[in-house]
């Protein structure tokens, strides 16, 4: 279902604080219409890369194309026409927290289309019911949302414009196990009903193994790897049989085809 | 400039309803009129086709807007279908089938008259609850004052010699420099009054009971208020909803003893300060307009000033001053405790908590004149 044309491009990505450098000349892509989950150690630099993509982090050397435009050469025009094309999913959430449920969905609707009130409350309900809420979350405030509601909540946010393209830092931390699976099913579901590409940060080996078409690697700054997850069990890089030959990997590994054989 | 986007081919009671080109979010203003112009006109539709082979791109706004012609057919008993869906497509129609389904929240509007009577009552009924909670976190901190006294290991020395600094120490230069100004322009109106009857001697009076009674204990705590209040209060809500006062908790230790009595106990040490340090400043400042406007040679001021001052009018305003600080910590702490989850409940409940420590202060002044007058200070 993937085809070969990157929405976005990373080319020799340098990023660096102070005198750490973070990223050391990463590359890597993401095709249309596939999920791609990007894993690595902790503190390797996944969000950073992924902030670096969105503009929140900026760069020292190399090129950042979405929709095969580096975002670097455009004007402050063109560049909130592709912000609008992309959704992001905070790790925490980041919901305004002074704004209900409905509100926060309805919040970019508001300020970047025209629409007549109704159209507004209606497609925001209808985006809050498509990521799993019932109506009632509507009038409800952040704070007094769970972390799973709040998580859904924010990713009916990051859908409210109908993006191509969604990154989702940690989707499923915080999560307990079922309510991880039925998110990573979710995240399925609306991939392919949207026809999204999704770039997803994430630490948890069931995701990967579930919902990922494509796994990039991050370590020591550079990627060290990407495809599909089956070339990832078989590589015989050490960090990589560490991370996926350990025992949660095998574990994780173990329940997905124990899923297909059901 | 825009093209067509709805087609309707009407035969008898059948219609048949074509949807082309591009029915995303971009267009979706324009899309909702044509959908409720179509629902409009074809009242007496009895079995509606919307085709939707003919659809360049389709996203949940546009989808959303089918399914909503459909449902408007649908209600009226006319029966409504989609045809030539797309398989790319299916999968959103489908989504879209099930959702706002529940019952519409209409807004009701309620009576205006109803809604000013409801907002006066709620005040009301919060000003009760307010003064309640200050009573309530006043006794919590008399039992934690009373445990540190009774177990002196207790006493967190270390976060009030902080507290101190920062509410004390710090507030110096900005509390003598607006005091200073005070004491001068009392004077200088002073002078410019009393001096069309001959009176100028007696500015020295006036400056005196004013500021050693009532101006520099009050300007110092509305600086106080403003400046540390506000602090306390932002504080103690963000580690509220960051649920670090929860935290505390768990661990066994009481947020009152470890949170509000150190910075109490410093702004009860730091106000008497500051008040005396404000009063002086103001005397100063007095003192320096009445030598280069009034003409009032310096030691002639520290005479008048000698036999002005008696000395309950100087203990008058000192004596307000730690009642003052423990209302403004009181206040400060109560509303800090009182933040919810939300950033904007933060914003209002400093705000609150300035506004209302002043007004407490100003009302507990009133409290003391009358009490001072009673006992003849």
């Amino acid at each position: 279902m993937a085809n070969n044309t990157p929405v976005i491009s990373v080319r020799d990505l340098v990023v660096g604080f102070g005198e750490t450098m973070v990223l050391d000349h990463a590359t890597v892509d993401v095709y249309e219409g596939e999920i791609l989950g990007f894993v690595g150690g902790s503190g390797a630099g996944k969000s950073v890369l992924m902030r670096a993509i969105i503009g929140l982090v900026p760069k020292r050397h190399g090129t950042i194309e979405v929709f095969g435009a580096d975002l670097a050469a455009l004007n402050d025009r063109q560049r909130r026409s592709i912000e609008q094309r992309w959704g992001v999913l905070f790790q925490q959430g980041a919901l305004f927290s002074s704004l209900t449920a409905l509100q926060n969905v309805q919040f970019p609707i508001r300020e970047y289309l025209d629409l007549s009130p109704r159209l507004i409350e209606e497609i925001a309900l209808a985006k809050l019911e498509m990521v799993g809420l019932s109506a009632d979350v509507r009038g409800k405030y952040p704070a007094e949302l769970s972390g799973g509601m709040t998580k859904r909540v924010a990713l009916a946010r990051a859908l409210a414009l109908d993006p191509d393209i969604v990154f989702l830092d940690e989707p499923t931390s915080g999560l307990d196990p079922i309510g991880a699976a039925e998110f990573d099913e979710l995240i399925r579901t609306l991939q392919r009903t949207l026809g999204l590409s999704v770039f997803m940060v994430t630490h948890d080996l069931d995701s990967l193994h579930a919902v990922c078409d494509r796994i990039a690697v991050l370590s020591e700054g550079r990627v060290i790897a990407a495809g599909p997850i089956e070339t990832m069990l078989a590589s015989e890089h050490p960090w990589l049989r560490s991370y996926f030959g350990g025992k949660r990997g095998r574990q994780a590994q173990g329940t997905i085809q124990g899923q297909l054989h059901h | 400039m825009s093209s067509v986007l709805l087609t309707a081919t009407a035969d008898g009671e059948r219609l048949a309803l074509a949807a082309t080109g591009a029915w995303t979010a971009e267009r979706a203003a324009e899309l909702e009129g044509i959908v409720d112009e179509a629902t409009r006109r074809h009242k007496d539709a009895r079995s509606v086709d919307i085709d939707l082979a003919e659809l360049e791109r389709l996203d949940t706004f546009g989808a959303w807007l089918i399914e909503r012609l459909k449902r408007a057919f649908a209600m009226r008993g006319s029966n409504a279908r989609i045809v030539g869906l797309s398989d790319a497509d299916r999968g959103l129609m489908e989504e879209l089938r099930l959702v706002n389904r529940g019952p519409r929240q209409d807004r009701a509007k309620a009576n205006r008259i109803l809604l000013a009577l409801e907002a006066v009552g709620r005040n009301v009924a919060e000003i009760g609850w307010s003064l309640v909670l200050i009573a309530q976190l006043l006794g919590a901190l008399t039992a934690a004052a009373l445990g540190t006294i009774a177990h002196p290991t207790r006493l967190r020395l270390t976060s009030i010699v902080h507290h101190l600094e920062r509410v004390g120490w710090r507030a110096v230069p900005i509390i003598v420099l607006s005091t200073f100004v005070i004491g001068a322009i009392l004077a200088q109106q002073g002078i410019f009054r009393f001096r069309t009857f001959g009176a100028d001697v007696f500015v020295v009076d006036m400056v005196t009971v004013l500021v050693l009674r009532e101006v520099g204990v009050l300007i110092v705590c509305v600086m106080v208020a403003g400046r540390s209040g506000s602090a306390y209060t932002a504080e103690i809500g963000s580690m509220k909803m960051r649920e670090e006062i929860n935290a505390l908790r768990t661990m066994g230790l009481d947020p009152v003893e470890v949170l509000v009595l150190p910075r109490i106990v410093a702004l009860v040490l730091a106000v008497p300060m500051l008040t005396f340090l404000g009063s002086m400043a103001a005397l100063f400042g007095a003192g320096l307009v009445c030598w280069l406007y009034g003409g009032m040679a310096p030691d002639i001021y520290l005479d008048r000033l000698r036999e002005a001052i008696w000395p309950p009018t100087f203990a008058v305003g000192m004596i307000k001053a730690p009642f003052m600080a423990l209302t403004i910590g009181l206040v400060a702490c109560v509303e800090g405790f009182e933040v919810e989850g939300s950033t904007a409940s933060l914003g209002l409940k400093t705000t609150a908590s300035v506004v209302k420590s002043i007004f407490l202060v100003i009302a507990l002044d009133g409290v003391f004149a009358m009490f001072f007058a009673g006992i003849g200070m």
